[in-house]
């Protein structure tokens, strides 16, 4: 979040208030859990570690958010390499799917109860997303955000139906060896 | 007073479709209850069954074995012409293909429900009118559904599904044939029924549309294997969208 920070001041010095509105279009109810002071504790880490410079502005009442933040060089070209940046994040599923192994293994749960309970709570978070992306214009806006978690939420959810699929085909065999 | 009957009570329903060893059991005994006002949708491979219980929750097939009640009103047993009586006038369905007869413009496709019940034509031309207004379609009301988009022609089979204020409205896979947005434009009006009160059943594949529903029940060779509150009594806490205190809400932090 700091380099989104550091790259919106990338077109030109900014208050903090202005940075802050910006990122809560950006980011729509996502943003929601944003308090109003948290841009203020990302810029002085920002500053502290000579990415950017503050000044107060000229002929302004002596207040904090008449600061105004600008990019340092070295907070270009840490802009200019984020942008260059093509790391991802990666899927974390290798738990979940341990989890099932040992379950099953040390028949301390039943996998196919276990995916049903996951199951259960994506669905209540793919309910929370994609209500609130039906409040959302179409657009590169916060809705274009939102339908990338509904799509993450939908993948996910297929997995669990493949992890359903599987283990309960694994409890068939075991009930005719048996 | 009377406890009020649940819109759909259906109790050991069984559909076979086919004889002797290409026997298929569609529905297997299944026991199901839709209150007055909810919103459930069914999800399930395909072949499991989920289209058959629309079918025969609206009447469009008979079933095998068991009862099917709408309202209270065994509908099972009924006659031909009284069960095309009561699927005109109390069901609403909506297709995955839209089923709009492409003659007619768009304001005669949602007359014509209400037509067929023996409503008058200007009633039935007012009624049209107000409903393509809810579904956001007025200025469509002339077109061809030729001349109108996929999301647009679903949105004129959902205002013609309702043209009878029906008890019931069973949507078979309504998004199956819509990209993204027109899907969350469907979404949207059932959102705004839901919130109307109308009793809404949808079978999907998509869980963008199963998540939005009050409960969701999976099926798997014609029998119910989950049966989950998605929200009302029985949901857990559930967090309102955009209040910032729910998961969403949480999903990013300024630091890091």
């Amino acid at each position: 979040m700091q380099d989104a920070v550091l790259a919106m001041l990338a077109k030109e010095p900014a208050h903090g208030y202005n940075l802050r509105a910006r990122l809560q279009r950006s980011l729509g109810p996502l943003g929601g859990s944003m308090n109003p002071g948290q841009i203020y504790v990302t810029l002085a880490r920002l500053e502290k570690a000579g990415l950017v410079v503050c000044e107060r502005a000229d002929g302004l009442p002596e207040r904090p958010d008449r600061k105004v933040y600008a990019l340092t060089p070295a907070g270009q070209q840490r802009v200019a390499a984020w942008l260059a940046e093509v790391g991802w994040p990666k899927p974390d599923l290798a738990e979940f799917h341990l989890k099932l192994a040992a379950a099953a293994a040390a028949r301390l749960a039943d996998p196919v109860e276990l995916v049903a309970a996951q199951r259960r709570e994506l669905l209540r978070r793919l309910r929370e997303v994609q209500r609130a992306a039906l409040d959302e214009p179409a657009g590169p806006g916060a809705g274009l955000l939102l339908e990338g978690v509904v799509l993450r939420l939908q993948a996910d959810l297929r997995w669990l139906a493949a992890c359903e699929r599987a283990w309960s085909a694994n409890d068939d065999d075991e009930a005719e060896d048996a | 007073m009377n406890e009020p009957s649940p819109v759909v009570d259906v109790r050991g329903l069984v559909k076979h479709h086919g004889e002797g060893q290409g026997r298929v059991r569609a529905v297997d005994a299944v026991d199901l209850e839709v209150p007055q006002g909810q919103t459930l949708a069914v999800m399930g491979p395909s072949g499991c069954g989920k289209s058959t219980l629309l079918h025969l929750l609206g009447g469009l097939e008979r079933p095998t074995g068991g009862e099917v009640r709408l309202a209270g009103r065994r509908i099972d047993t009924l006659g031909e012409p009284a069960l095309a009586r009561l699927r005109r006038r109390s069901v609403g369905f909506v297709f995955q293909a839209f089923h709009l007869v492409e003659e007619l413009s768009a304001a005669e496709n949602v007359e014509l429900p209400a037509l067929l019940a023996g409503c008058s034509r200007r009633e039935a031309r007012r009624r049209a009118g107000l409903l393509l207004e809810r579904v956001g379609l007025a200025d469509r009301a002339r077109h061809l559904p030729s001349r109108l988009s996929g999301g647009q022609r679903q949105r004129v089979a959902i205002a013609r599904a309702l043209a009878n204020d029906p008890l019931i409205v069973l949507a078979d896979e309504p998004t199956g044939n819509l990209d993204t947005a027109a899907t969350l434009e469907v979404l949207r009006i059932f959102e705004e029924l839901r919130s109307a009160g109308q009793t809404l059943v949808i079978v999907t594949h998509d869980e963008r549309v199963a998540a939005t529903a009050d409960r969701l029940i999976s099926m798997r060779d014609g029998m119910f294997v989950d049966d989950t509150r998605l929200a009302g009594a029985g949901a857990g806490p559930v967090p309102e969208a955009g209040t910032g205190t729910g998961w969403l809400g949480g999903l990013i932090g300024l630091e890091g």
